[in-house]
Order: C-alpha cells, then structure tokens, then sequence
C-alpha cells in the first residue's frame, strides 16, 4: 500500500485511439482514468447508468448505459478525439464492440488493463457502501479478466499494456505519440512525384525541372544519391517506385536517398507491397511488371535489398500535410480515413475501391471514389494512369503513364502548377489503353462528367456557406426546400447556371412632396456611407436577364462541360430559360456571340466565354400574360367604373344636389388612372421577331479566369457599350457620375432623374464607383433604386400618390431588404470565384441555391 | 364601382323611402374598407335615379386595417374599381333596409312590384361570356351588356373583362337588390373575405324562391361559396330537398383541369390500379400473380421495399401500403405543400400501415443516396412534368444511381389527345407538361435508357385503346 516502492512504467498511445481500460471493479480504472486523460476524454459505464436511469449502480440500466456509451464512442471516433471506455470490459464480448465502432472509425485500438491483485479490490469496494455486492463478483471479473488477456491482440488491440500490481499503476507516466501519417506540422512546399515504376531518368530529369540539384556518388562502395531541393522545398512519392520500368533499383535507391537525407516523403504503393512479399522471400506471383524489379533488385548487394525491405517496411499508407490541407496516398483516400489508421485505409490507399467485377481487358474495375469525394482536403494520388492530371472534387490524380510512354508528372504546392517530363521510350505496354474512363461523356473532361449529377447532399438540409465577402452566409432548411423544388421544376441545366443575381433594396422614403422615392434619398445613402463618387444607371423596364455566352461549340463543351453544340444560355433572375422557344435563345445567343466577336471584347478580355447581366426588352415580352391578366383589367376596371362615376356626378351636379368635392376627386383618380394605362403601354410592344427586342446588358460579370467585380462600373459600362455599336439589337446604358457630397451635383442627378422618369421611365440605380466598395460599415449595399413616379404606380397601385395613400406607404422597412441583398450579392459572387477557380460544380450551385434559397424568404416583394 | 338603380313608377321621387335615402342629400359613410357615396343625378316626380359609388382604400386592402405589409396581395388589383362582394358588402350595409322589403312610410309599394332600371359597372365576368343573360334572363330580366376594350388605344389587346349590364324589370325592389349581392360575386368569381359555414345559410336565406329553381343554380352555390367542397355540397343538398328530392349532386369543382379532360375515361384510377398491380407482381421470386406475396413475405423474405417517385398528395401510395408483400414504401415530392398533404393523408392510415411509409422531399434530377437499394420504384405521370434537357439528369440519377431492381413509368400518350373534346389543338392535357410523347416518342426513350443502363423494358398501353391512336396512357416496365 505504502508509495515507496513505486517505479516508473512508460506507457505511450497514439493521439488518436480508443484506449480501453480493462480491469476489476475496485482496480482503480477511474482513478486512472482522470489522472492521465482529460473528463471530456472518458466515458464511464457509471457515468452512462446515472444519466439513464439516475443511479450509477442500478445493473438493470446496463443495457441502456452501453447503447449510450456506445453511441458516445462513435460520435467522439468520429470527430478523431481519443477516448478512454472506463467499464471493467473484462469479457471479450464486451470489449468486441468497442473494437468494432473504432475499426468503423479507423481508430486504433488500444488495451490498458490494470489488475492490482483480487485482495486490493475487494478491500476497495467493501469501503465504498454503493458497492454492495458479494466477493464472488470480484473473483468472476478477476478469472474472466485472466482468461482473455492472451487473445487481446487477436481481438484487434494494436497495443496492449499490462499493469500487475498497484505500484504499477501508480507509476505509470502516459504520453502521446502522433500518429505516423500524421504530418499536418509539415506545411511544405511540396513537389508531388506520381508513378516512378523504374523510371529512373524520367525521375531525375523531373527533379532537376523542379530546381533539385541531383548528384550520384559512392559510399562504401554502393551507389548514393546526393539531392539538395530548391530552399524549403521537398518531394512526396506517391508509391510505385518499383515494378515494370528499367531501372527499379536506382529509382528506388534515389527514393530511399532523399528520404533518409529529409528531402522527401514516400508512401506505400501496392506495387511495393508486392515487391517487399519476394524481398521477404515469400511466394508471390510473378505478374504486373514484378520482373523488372526481380531482375533489377537481384542484381543488387544483400544490403541493398535489406535496406529496401526496412524501407517498404517502414513505408505509411498516406501522409497528412500541411496543417490539415493536403493529403497524398497512393490509390487516393477517402475523406473519412485520412489522418487515421485501420487495415481498411491501408487496403483502399493501396487499391482504391473496385467493385469486385473484372472489366474487359481483365483489370478490376474500379468505383470511382473521387467522384463522390466532399472532403475540403486536397487529395493527390496516383496508381491508375490517366492521360492528363485533372482537378476532379478536390482529388488529382497524377500518374500520367510514364512507363507506358506518357509522362511523369509532378505537382507543385501550395503553387498548384503542373509539372510533368515525357518518357524517353514506351517501357511496358498498358494492359487498358490510357485515358479517361470510357463512356458517354468521354468527350468531356472527368470533372464535367461527375458533375453531370449533381448530388441532393450537397445542397439539402440547412447550410452555411463560405463566402469571400462574408465569412457565412446562413441558408434555412425551409428555404432550401422551397428552393429544391423551382430548382427542380424550372430552373435549366445548372451547367449554364452559374450566377443568380441578388436583389436590390430601393432608397429610403422620399421627404418631397408627391414622391415615394426620390434621387436626393438615394444619393444621401451613400454620403452617408463615405462613399465619394456613385454611378447613377438608368434602370431598364424590360425583364431581368442572364446571357451566358461562349465563342463555340467545343468553347462550351470544354468550359461548361455541356456537348451538343449549344452556344450557352438566357435566363431569369430565379434560373428559368428566358426564352420559351429554344430557337429564339439560339437566335440571341448568335447574336450575342458575333457582338462579342465584331467588338473586339472577346479578344481584349482573352477569354472563350462571358457571363452578363441585363435588361431585356420591352417587358410585355416576358410579362404579356400579367398585363393581359392583371395591369391593363384594373386599368379597364378603373376608367369604366369612374366614368359611370363621372357621368352620374355631371348629371347631379346639374340638376343642382350638392356633391361637394366629389367632382374633382373622381377627375383626378380618373386621370391617375389614365396615368397608370399609359405607363403599361409604354412598356408594352409587340414583339414578333428577334430585332423587335432590345437587350441592356449593364454588367460584365465574368470571363475565363476572371471575375471583373474588381473593376469599377466605367469599365463595364464602357466595355459594353461596344456591344450597341456592333448591334442595334443592344443598347448602351445611359449614365451619369456624381459625387453624392457635391450640392450641384446631386442636382445635376435629380434633373437627370426627373428627366428619365417623367415619361414613365422605370428609373436609375445608384452605385458606388466600384462594385465592392466599403462604407461606414464595412462592404456597403452594392446598388440601390430609386424608381420613377410614374413608374411607381404599377408597383402601389394608380393612387399611390396621393398625400394620405402616400403617408402610409412610407412606413416600410428597408433593413431585411439590404441584409437580403447583401447575402445575395455575397453568395453570388462566390459562386463566379469558384467557377473561374474550376472548382467542382457542386460548389457553384451550391452559391446558387443559395441565392435563390434567400429569394424565397418573406420580404415585401413592392421594395 | 357604380351601381345605378332607376324607375319610372309614379311619384318616381318615392324611390327615396323605399331606399331610406333623401334625394335631396348626398351621403356618404365609411365602411371601413372604404366610402360609399350616395346620390340622385335624377329626381323627378318622372323619373329617379339612385347612385351608389365605393371607394375601396388600396393601401388597407393590401397592408390590412393593422397596418402590416400583406406579402402576398399586390397593390395593382381590380379590386378598388370592380362591382365585387365589396359592393355586395356595401349594398348590405348602406341598404340593409331596402333589401328586406322594409319602408316605413311606404310599406305597400316596398312589397309591390315596379318598373326598375339597374346599372351596374364595371362588372367582372369570369367564364363564358353569356353568363351574365344566362345568370339575370332567368329572373325575369331584360338584360343589356355592353363590352368595353382592354385600352381603347390598343386595339390589339383585346376586350376587357368587364362589362357594363343593365337590367330591367318590373319587380320588388328588395328581390331586385338580393339578386344583385348573389350574382355580383358569382360573376366575379372570388370574395374579399373568408368564406365559412355562415355562407351558407347567408346564401340559403338570400336565395329562398328563386334559388333553388334557377337553371345555374349549381354553378351559382359553388361559386358564391368560393368552390369549397364541403360547403357546396352541405348547400345544395339542402337546396335539393326544396326542390328536387332525389337529385345527387357532385359539384366536381376542384378537379383538376387534367381530370376534367381525362375524368370521362376515369383513367387515373385506372393508371394508379395498374402500376400498383405491376409493382406487387414486380421481381418477386416465383411469382406471377398478384395474390403470391403474402406467402412469399414470410418464406422468402421477400417483402418489397418500394419508391413512389413523385407521389404528389399519394393516391398510389395508398394503394401500395396496403399489399402485404410490401414492406415498405417511400414516397418522394418535390413540392413541400403536396408533400403536406400527403403526410395529412397519412394520418388517418392505421398505425400498422403508417409504420411502413416514408416520405421524403427529394428531386429526381439530383443523385440521392437515400433512393439506394429499393426493389421497385414508380413514376407515375411524373416524367412529362421535368423539362426536356433535364430529363438525362432523371435518367442518370434513377436508371445510373439509385437502380431499383424494377421502375414502372407512366405518360400520356400524345396520339390519344385529338380524342379528348374539351382539348385544344396542339395543347398539352396539363399546363405543366413540358412534353407529351407520342408513343413511338416513348417507345424509343424507353429502349434507349434501358440499353444505357442495363435494364430490359416493356411496354403497355393503360386504359382503353382506339384501333389509331391507342391507349389515353401508356407504360414502361423497366427490370433488370
């Protein structure tokens, strides 16, 4: 009992693990628990029996106590936090499910089990009242404990450690290991090897492109590679180094040089595996390529090959780099393996995943495991030979068939540049031809095929998403239903739709007599904001559109991954096509495409393709079936029924009954009335062919590898006025520039306001000079409108205007108006980053479901 | 709004105390929602002429009396200038009097019948454009309508849907004045408050000796009571006993205009008893007929789990829960409100069978890992509803993806629609259809996808088939 005879016993654990306590009640688990593991680290079956049934001793919670242990294990596993099972999980049937959530989770398992003699427990437990069982209990755990210890490793504890006596288990000091794929403290930079298979020149030339000095001298009479890499910089082999090409034994001599020597990382190939199998004299089939390396390795000193064997042998499955960010592994991870260790991972980084079926050249086929990756680590990976390194989900696969004739390719990180150095000759002819998969979209790119399905998982449920403007932008469940089911019934092919414009908030309510909203107000905004010079736009009356446009055919197949020869698309502010007949949106688009083209403004932005917004007009276009069904009746209704009104006042009056102001009030509804008619004609016209229409675009969103949210409003106005010099069928947006600080300035714009508007004109749209500009708190509202007064009574009706109508209408609150819009502007432009970015389109449409998710949330549709 | 109201009898000026309305003064009186104006351009020993104008205050009718900003309403409406159940509302309260027959100082010519001149604009008139003779004639009316352009400077536009009517008559004034409240809101078609029970007997009460006679008399309950079933059919089986004892009524009024086309052939009864008989037959090992599937649950093992894809409000479902061979069923609906319904639907199933569905909101042009691993799966008038270049999507998802062991799919078959009597040419039997094919059309998609994905199709005309154009419907069988 005394402490005086204590020793010290190391006990070291992985830093991630399940580390299971094994022990008699009374040996002193929890105890040991709490002094060598944090209390969030342990789960006590104790613990578990009091939340479920408030007693820590009432055995018929036992059950119920497990099931929660259980699920508290997986839970904790799978976020990798170790976790320390406190029960006295002397039964094998016991600690089998423990083990078997951690295989789930590729954790490893870890055994601690402490047996202080059956005396000391019993001793403990008749002190504590709660414990009042009989001996015979200690003495069943204590012979159940003995019984398993030898099969512990068998039931698949890596590390078992046995503490036989209570100064033992008073000794111990506890440490953590790092596990050994675990490297996230290497931030790199990194130059990633692909397929070497023998190809040893191919691999010093390759070096030597990426700026390592490589050097061959002799030591102890052995050949040695001297490597000095580029300052800070080292290589990471994706395995099979060896096997099929002709010089396995300097390639891999190389590999190990540079490894030793700190210059590189190197992980296991199955190939490698293959070859440590006959390096250990086992009996291996001699197939894919081994010969080369019996023939090379043969042909080596008994050193060599022992020293390559340690080095197999000491080869990990994966490497997990830089912080979090990057992962390497032969045949590619899945996201919920890396950083862990479990036979599974082991297999699949060695293998991938097939589905067990052999295809018609005899190869396993594979399931494509990159396609459905969502990890945000960046995988690179090599083992199946592609014809070209291509960003598929975050995962790149860079063997290039080097030793089939094609290339040995090398990625630079964090810089993402491709390397890559042909092969001098065709050393072993591919059982499958190179390239990507065959099937139906073989003419497109890989990433373009997995995204010909978009997955419900990537946009359902609540989401936040990322942007660059704001750190999360929130999207409700709810709303994302709402947005599930326009995005499935009417929006178009999300390949085309890459962008969804935000809303737009108006001005504040206008002080001026007769106006709702008025220019000073909107001008006032942004003088209020700081902002010193604004863009005020005259605001279209037509239908929003989005034109998405590329120079070909084959300019569309590569960038938007969509075959069939369409040139790109129009569509609506929710995702619709804008045109109901496909040959009229072809007509456009032509149109559009040789506009671009005659401009020269295909040419200047060096770019295949253009994303713009714009107006189209004349709004009965689009919006025929709401003047015919609702504008030009309550027109009819109004003008019908006040001029029985009318008549009937003109016959009272003259015979002399008294109708006070009657007369006046129904002549002046009257004429706001006729106000209001005129308005609707103004923006109706028949449309029958292409040239009756004419298209404002008023923003250049975005061309290949650029989004143009950079440049100022001049300079996409002006880039698009040459659009209207090329083609009637456009036209350019009148504009003018104020600073909202400047009196005569701001009158200049009222002027120019009252001018566009008095004859129904829509309006203008105020922005700052630049489209992500700051205000007073930080990114301002990108754009506000201030609408015409004509134009206002199709929002509030022919009446608006008159003062006691108008003194209620300026009750209106703007502040989830602007939040919205800025949600949306935000979210917006992110989906362009990333498609520029040629990420995933999963990533994209996530933006834009997200923009329309918000669409669908409850804001005054008149604002 | 304007309503006229004239006549001829002498003294024409007595007109005044049948309304309760000096013709000497003009009123006015708030109404809440708006101001009734009350005048006389004419009174004469001659003739007399009663006004009565409304006023409707937009900026309430959207915002509500508290002031909140109404989402859904638009400001732009025709309710502040059309004769509606606001004005129905207004003649009510202005002359409750009158419409009861009442008169203080002239009871006796309140229960006489006199020549009356009515004017009433503008009048919306929904539906056929003779309702308004085929609504008024009946009654004993001389009617006289007067169309109105859309906008006289845009010919090309078309006629307004309004009309100015006139009636004449030589009637009681309080007939004259109930009629007008009934037929002003059946003509219009909608109501600006919430129709309840008390409608009903509103109704009964207003149209006690006239009503029940009427030619349009079921046109006329369904559309004062705003088309809402139950009420309907409460109404007009108290109707039916004044009048005709052993009429059965089916008003039918929310069916569906797909219904309404296809509701002669009752073809999608049909349809869903169809594919749910394809379903319980489906991939069973052994069996051929639809009654196996109870032996085969328990020996084999072989209960079904079984997607309806695209289950709307879920008549197929209904029908699926209750074969024993199927142990489970997954509904899946893109939209959340017929995804509503459904589970309402479902609460009334007995919790044995309740316990074997599942509904998810889902879109079949998204790959969804939930949709794996199921026996079966039906898309029942599903396909025509996704647009054309989206349809691979579908394929890819279903067909490529989630690969039930068998996929039943339905679809009209476009040949059939020249059959179909109340469908316009070259229009589809649904306005959400994007595509009907015809069945060669089907035929080839059908081979098609089955080839791409490793599946063998058969396919079947449903309901009755015309030796040219074949069957209403038609159905692929997919299995792999």
């Amino acid at each position: 009992m005394s402490r005086d005879d204590t020793t010290s016993t190391a006990v070291t654990v992985p830093d991630f693990a399940l580390v299971v306590l094994i022990g008699a009640s009374g040996s002193g688990k929890s105890t040991f628990a709490r002094r060598h593991f944090r209390a969030t680290e342990i789960i006590s079956s104790d613990a578990c029996r009091g939340i479920v049934a408030d007693d820590e001793n009432d055995q018929g919670a036992t059950p119920d106590a497990f099931a929660l242990l259980s699920a508290i294990l997986d839970l904790r596993l799978k976020n990798r936090r170790l976790t320390v099972v406190d029960a006295t999980n002397v039964r094998a049937e016991d600690r089998k499910r423990l083990v078997e959530i951690a295989r789930r989770r590729h954790a490893l398992s870890v055994a601690i089990v402490l047996d202080p003699g059956e005396e000391i427990c019993r001793m403990r437990n008749a002190s504590r009242p709660d414990r009042a069982f009989g001996p015979h209990v200690i003495r069943n755990q204590m012979a159940a404990l003995r019984r398993g210890l030898r099969g512990l490793a068998r039931e698949g504890f890596r590390q078992v450690h046995e503490l036989r006596s209570e100064a033992e288990i008073a000794g111990v000091t506890l440490s953590r290991q790092r596990l050994w794929t675990d490297r996230r403290d290497e931030p790199g930079p990194f130059d990633i090897i692909g397929d070497v298979h023998g190809c040893a020149d191919e691999c010093g030339t390759l070096l030597e492109r990426l700026g390592y000095a490589v050097a061959r001298e002799s030591r102890d009479g052995e050949p040695r590679y001297r490597v000095v890499p580029p300052p800070g910089r080292k290589a990471v082999f994706v395995g099979d180094i060896v096997d099929r090409g002709p010089r396995v034994a300097d390639a891999l001599r190389l590999v190990m040089d540079m490894v030793e020597d700190g210059h590189a990382l190197c992980v296991m190939g199955n190939h490698e595996a293959k070859v440590e199998k006959w390096l250990g004299g086992r009996d291996v089939k001699v197939g894919h390529g081994l010969q080369a390396s019996i023939d090379s390795l043969s042909a080596q000193s008994e050193a060599f090959r022992a020293r390559a064997r340690r080095f197999i042998g000491g080869l990990v499955s994966h490497v997990w780099l830089d912080a979090g960010r990057l992962a390497v592994a032969h045949a590619g991870i899945k996201a919920e393996m890396i950083g862990r260790a479990s036979g599974a991972i082991r297999g699949f980084c060695l293998f991938g995943e097939t589905t067990g079926e052999v295809d018609a050249f005899g190869l396993p086929v594979r399931l494509n495991w990159a396609a459905e990756y969502r990890g945000d680590t960046r995988v690179v990976y090599g083992h199946t030979p592609v014809t070209e390194a291509a960003w598929l989900n975050n995962t790149l696969c860079i063997d290039t068939g080097c030793v089939f004739g094609g290339r040995l390719t090398a990625l630079r990180y964090p810089e993402m540049e491709i390397v890559a150095v042909p092969a001098a000759q065709v050393y072993a002819e591919p059982a499958r031809p190179l390239g990507p998969a065959a099937g139906p979209g073989a003419e497109i790119a890989s990433q373009a095929e997995a995204d010909d399905l978009l997955d419900l998982s990537d946009v359902a449920g609540k989401r936040i998403v990322t942007t660059r403007l704001l750190p999360s932008v929130t999207i409700r469940d709810e709303n994302n239903a709402a947005a599930l089911e326009v995005m499935s019934r009417f929006a178009i092919d999300p390949k085309w739709l890459i962008y969804l414009p935000p809303t737009m908030s108006p001005c504040e309510t206008a002080k001026e007599d007769g106006y709702l909203e008025h220019p000073r107000e909107a001008l006032d905004f942004y003088r209020r904001e700081g902002v010193t010079q604004v863009v005020c736009e005259e605001k279209h009356m037509g239908s929003r559109a989005l034109i998405v446009v590329c120079r070909d055919g084959d300019a569309a197949r590569r960038r938007f991954g969509v075959a069939g020869g369409g040139l790109g698309a129009v569509y609506t502010r929710t995702g619709r096509a804008f045109f109901h007949d496909p040959q009229q949106q072809a007509e456009v688009l032509a149109r559009t495409r040789a506009a671009l083209d005659r401009s020269g403004l295909l040419a200047d932005l060096d770019t295949d393709w253009v994303l713009l917004d714009a107006e189209i007009m004349p709004w009965s276009a689009k919006a025929q079936a709401l003047i015919a069904g609702q504008y030009a009746p309550t027109a009819a209704a109004a003008r019908i029924g006040l001029s029985a009104v009318a008549d009937a006042l003109r016959r009272a009056e003259a015979r002399g009954a008294e109708i006070g102001d009657l007369k006046l009030h129904t002549a002046e509804r009257l004429d706001r009335a006729k106000k209001f008619a005129s308005v609707i004609r103004s923006y109706a016209w028949p449309v029958t062919r292409i040239d009756d229409l004419r298209i404002a675009p008023f923003h250049l969103l975005a061309s290949e590898g650029r989004v143009h949210g950079d440049k100022p409003h001049s300079w996409h106005l002006g880039h698009l006025a040459r659009l209207a010099s090329a083609d009637p069928l456009f036209r350019a947006t009148a504009t003018i520039t104020v600073d909202p600080g400047n009196a005569s300035e701001v009158e200049k714009a009222v002027a120019w306001w009252l001018d566009l508007t008095s004859g129904g004109g829509e309006g203008m749209v105020v922005k700052p000079a630049d489209v992500i500009a700051r205000g007073r708190r930080g990114i301002t509202q990108p754009a506000v409108k201030c609408r015409g007064r004509e134009y206002l009574r199709l929002i509030y009706g022919p009446d608006y205007d008159t003062p006691e109508h108008l003194a209620r209408l300026r009750q209106r609150g703007l502040g989830a108006k602007r939040s919205l819009a800025f949600r949306e502007f935000a979210l917006g432009l992110e989906g362009l980053e990333r498609f520029v970015a040629r990420e995933p389109l999963r990533r994209v449409h996530e933006c834009v479901f997200g923009v329309l998710a918000l669409e669908s949330e409850p804001v005054d549709p008149r604002l | 709004m304007f309503l006229s109201v004239a006549t001829t009898h002498r003294p024409a000026t007595d007109l005044g105390f049948l309304l309760h309305k000096n013709p000497h003064r003009t009123q006015d009186l708030d109404l809440g929602f708006g101001r009734a104006v009350m005048l006389y351009p004419e009174a004469t020993e001659a003739r007399c002429e009663f006004v009565l104008t409304l006023d409707i205050d937009p900026i309430a009718l959207v915002r509500g009396s508290a002031g909140g900003e109404g989402l859904l309403d638009h400001y732009v409406n025709d309710r502040p200038y059309a004769a509606s159940s606001f004005l129905s509302v207004a003649i009510g309260r202005c002359l409750g009097a009158a419409m009861g027959g009442r008169s203080k100082e002239r009871p006796a010519l309140a229960e006489a019948e006199i020549p009356l001149d009515v004017t009433v604009a503008p009048l919306p008139v929904r539906g056929r454009s003779d309702l308004v003779e085929r609504l008024f004639a009946p009654l004993g009316y001389a009617v006289e309508v007067t169309r109105h352009p859309l906008d006289p400077e845009r010919p090309d536009w078309g006629e307004a849907p309004y009309v100015t009517v006139r009636l004449r008559a030589t009637a009681r004034l309080a007939d004259l004045l109930t009629h007008l409240t009934v037929l002003m809101p059946v003509l219009d078609d909608r109501k600006h408050y919430f129709v309840g029970e008390d409608e009903v007997e509103k109704l009964l009460a207003r149209g006690e000796g006239w009503l029940p006679g009427h030619p349009e008399r079921d046109l006329i309950v369904s559309r004062f009571l705003k088309r809402r079933g139950v009420l309907v059919r409460q109404a007009l089986a108290q109707l039916a006993e004044a009048a005709e004892p052993e009429a059965i009524l089916d008003p039918a009024a929310q069916e569906e205009r797909e219904a309404g086309i296809e509701q002669p052939l009752r073809l999608h009864e049909r349809r869903l008893d169809r594919v749910a008989q394809v379903i319980a037959e489906s991939g069973a090992p052994g069996s051929g007929t639809q009654g196996s599937g109870v032996q085969g649950r328990g020996a084999e093992g072989a209960a079904k789990r079984v997607l309806d894809l695209g289950c709307g409000d879920g008549k197929l479902i209904a029908r699926l829960i209750r074969d024993p061979a199927i142990a489970q069923v997954t509904g899946v609906e893109v939209s959340s409100a017929a995804l509503a319904r459904a589970e309402r639907r479902a609460e009334s199933l007995p919790e044995a069978l309740r316990r074997k569905l599942v509904l998810l909101q889902g879109s079949l042009i998204y790959r969804d890992a939930r949709l794996r691993g199921f026996d079966a799966a039906a898309l029942v008038e599903v396909i025509e509803h996704v647009e054309p270049d989206r349809l691979p999507h579908l394929e890819r998802a279903l067909f490529g993806d989630a690969r039930p062991a068998t996929i039943v799919v339905t679809t009209p078959n476009r040949d059939y629609n020249v059959l179909f009597p109340s469908l316009p040419e070259r229009q589809f039997r649904h306005p959400d259809h994007r595509f009907e094919w015809s069945r060669a059309e089907f035929g080839e998609w059908a081979e098609r996808v089955a080839a791409e994905h490793g599946y063998a199709v058969q396919i079947e005309s449903l309901g009755d088939i015309h030796p040219d154009f074949g069957a209403p419907s038609q159905m692929a069988v997919f299995s792999r």
